[in-house]
């Protein structure tokens, strides 16, 4: 196996003393490999990310864990110093390809830009018609000249990830790029993060709260809840199997609409609050399969003969408590 | 055939903007016809731009219709003066996507729920009121303690119910829901919607779903109307609709349904093909440049939407 290009281990991310919106993650990411961190609003995914980027916002802070890239713990690295120690970089693209564009600025100088801060060598109008056909815009030469509001939004991410691919990043992390874009356009810009990851051979964290998006392009699936991992495990026997009964009870939300039965599944409750987890498991009040040792202590992990982890006392393979 | 509680006939509403200097046009909805009968849910999908919450804002009268006719049980909404469309629209009540937007901070779960009755006068007294808005709230499932707390006690679940009930208790003749759970996650989702199906079990609602989500308007719907550029391209019962598409187009959107099924994944890059601008002055079938199944017709002829089997009706030459 080759070795991780990105690993956080045990990462907890802290609001104040007491308040940890993100408790003990940790995820490999291979070189060519998509990660798919699927969870619900809330439960800790963008903190995740934000904290590998380094940009969590003022009063939270990393209290625990490391962030690894390409071997380096780069939690205390000041941006310039990670380049220094030459341990590679990583760039983010975000929700809303509008919000992150500089309405008055054409396209093409914003993608100049990053060049100039992030790549040196290279001729800044050739390396922006270069990632503008990376990225699979039509009329490369004509659009550079374009402002932001005169592209549709799936065009305007496909410019956010051209302006994250400048700086030849080893981890392109991904924090609900299609949430705001239509499904058909949706699909494209998937293939278009396939691709860039194959050809690259990048890592890529994609966080979603959507598990169809995951099934369709994640390598690996790490599921949240409630600030920590629940299940982790290879796409298709996840999703063949799960085994944490919150991932069960996420996928049986979804409607399919082939089913003939009227009423959906539903999980009773609500996710709780970072300030309300109390000991022992953080899904025990929702969980159907819950008994007495689920409320007490720590959880733990166990993996079944695919590699599927899953913190869980009674996960889905064995028999449900009396 | 039964009485309609909504009919929609020919409606138009083009909005004129300048840009470039240049007066343009875009049809958001351009000649649209639909009917929901007693106690069904009609599904509205399409993608953004395609019409479908100018279609609602139409039908309430929050923006003018240019053409056609708007019938309440007969009565054409889009004729009448101020005060008479106020009334009316105590018959038609909507629920809206952002359920942190569209509740007063300021106000009480119980006070917002009683707005519309307040309003127009219809409790007798204070005990009636308290009742009413009581029985809305047990009937979206929170009871009426919620009555007295404010909404930012609330989760986004709580207050999608919130909204509902504040669209149900005039007991209306038809619901229009505006995106309701999009903004909720799958888990707080399929509660609401579970919600709508009892409702609509238990009270006979009458509701127009509208969603680009194709997967839950099918859940929920009976039938379903496909929206594309501000023309409806197909209408069926949800089921067959889902399972054999007639329209390229709404076979287009079943395919990009994300599935939780790995066997369906993403290999490569797909260029890009979006629909064309909402400016775009069209000759022939909207979807045309984007067709798989085009000829030469498509590009001069506008397809007719029609009846090709009982139920079924599909505005394609080729369908």
């Amino acid at each position: 196996m080759t070795a991780p290009v990105l690993s956080v281990s045990d990462l907890v991310v802290s609001a104040g003393p007491k308040f940890d919106i993100v408790r003990g993650v940790s995820f490999d990411i291979a070189p060519g490999e998509i990660l798919g961190l699927v969870g619900e609003s809330g439960c800790g995914k963008s903190m995740t990310s934000l904290a590998a980027m380094g940009l969590l916002p003022s009063g939270i802070r990393v209290s625990g864990g490391s962030i690894q890239l390409n071997g380096t713990d780069i939690i205390r690295l000041a941006p310039h110093q990670r380049v220094q120690r030459g341990c590679g970089r990583m760039a983010m693209v975000f929700q809303e390809p509008m919000t992150s564009l500089n309405p008055v600025l054409r396209i093409g100088e914003q993608i100049q830009e990053a060049v100039r801060v992030h790549d040196r060598a290279a001729s800044p109008p050739a390396r922006a018609r270069e990632l503008l056909d990376m990225v699979r815009i039509p009329d490369a030469t004509h659009q550079l000249r374009a402002y932001p509001h005169e592209l549709s939004g799936g065009m305007r991410q496909r410019v956010m990830i051209a302006i994250a691919l400048a700086c030849r990043p080893a981890v392109l992390i991904a924090d609900e790029p299609t949430t705001a874009l239509d499904v058909t356009v949706q699909r494209q810009v998937l293939g278009l993060i396939r691709e860039l990851c194959d050809s690259l051979d990048m890592g890529v964290l994609f966080i979603t709260h959507d598990l169809g998006v995951v099934a369709q392009l994640a390598d690996r699936v790490a599921v949240m809840y409630a600030g920590g991992l629940v299940e982790t495990g290879d796409v298709v026997p996840l999703f063949a199997a799960p085994r944490h009964p919150y991932t069960a009870g996420l996928m049986a939300c979804l409607p399919d609409p082939n089913s003939d039965d009227p009423m959906l599944a539903t999980i009773p409750g609500s996710a709780p609050r970072p300030n309300e987890i109390k000991q022992g498991c953080p899904f025990a009040p929702r969980c159907s399969r819950v008994d007495d040792i689920c409320r007490r202590g720590a959880v733990p992990i166990t993996f079944n003969d695919s590699g599927q982890a899953a913190r869980c006392h009674f996960p889905l393979t064995c028999e449900a408590p009396e | 055939m039964s009485e309609l509680v909504l009919d929609i006939r020919n409606l138009r509403k083009v909005y004129r903007v300048k840009r470039g200097g240049q007066n343009r046009e875009i049809r958001a909805v351009d000649d649209i016809s639909l009917a929901v009968r007693p106690g069904e849910t009609l599904g509205i999908v399409g993608e953004s731009g395609c019409g479908k919450s100018s279609l609602a804002r139409a039908i309430m009268g929050l923006t003018r219709a240019d053409e056609g006719e708007v019938l309440l049980n007969g009565t054409n909404l889009l004729t009448l003066d101020r005060h008479a469309l106020a009334r009316a629209r105590l018959h038609i009540r909507m629920v809206f996507q952002d359920p942190y937007a569209s509740l007063d901070p300021r106000r009480s779960v119980g006070d917002s729920v009683a707005e519309a009755g307040d309003i127009h006068g219809i409790f007798k007294d204070r005990a009636e009121r308290a009742q009413r808005v009581g029985e809305a709230l047990d009937r979206v499932g929170l009871g009426a303690r919620f009555a007295d707390r404010f909404p930012h006690e609330l989760s986004g679940g709580q207050r999608q119910r919130v909204g509902i009930a504040r669209a149900i208790l005039p007991e209306p003749k038809l619901v229009i829901a505006d995106e309701p759970v999009s903004a909720l996650d799958v888990s707080i989702q399929a509660q609401v919607l579970n919600l709508l199906g009892e409702l609509k079990a238990r009270l006979g609602l009458t509701l127009m779903f509208i969603s680009h989500d194709l997967s839950v308007v099918a859940k929920i719907s009976d039938r379903v109307a496909v929206l594309y550029m501000g023309r409806v391209v197909e209408i069926a019962p949800a089921r067959p609709l889902f399972r054999d598409p007639r329209h390229p187009y709404t076979a287009l959107l079943i395919q990009a349904i994300p599935r939780p099924d790995p066997s369906t994944r993403i290999t490569g890059a797909i260029d890009p093909d979006e629909p064309p601008s909402r400016f775009a002055r069209l000759e022939g079938c909207p979807f045309n440049d984007r067709c798989p199944r085009r000829t030469a017709l498509c590009a001069t002829d506008a397809p007719a939407l029609r009846e090709i089997e009982p139920q079924r009706f599909v505005s394609c030459h080729h369908a």
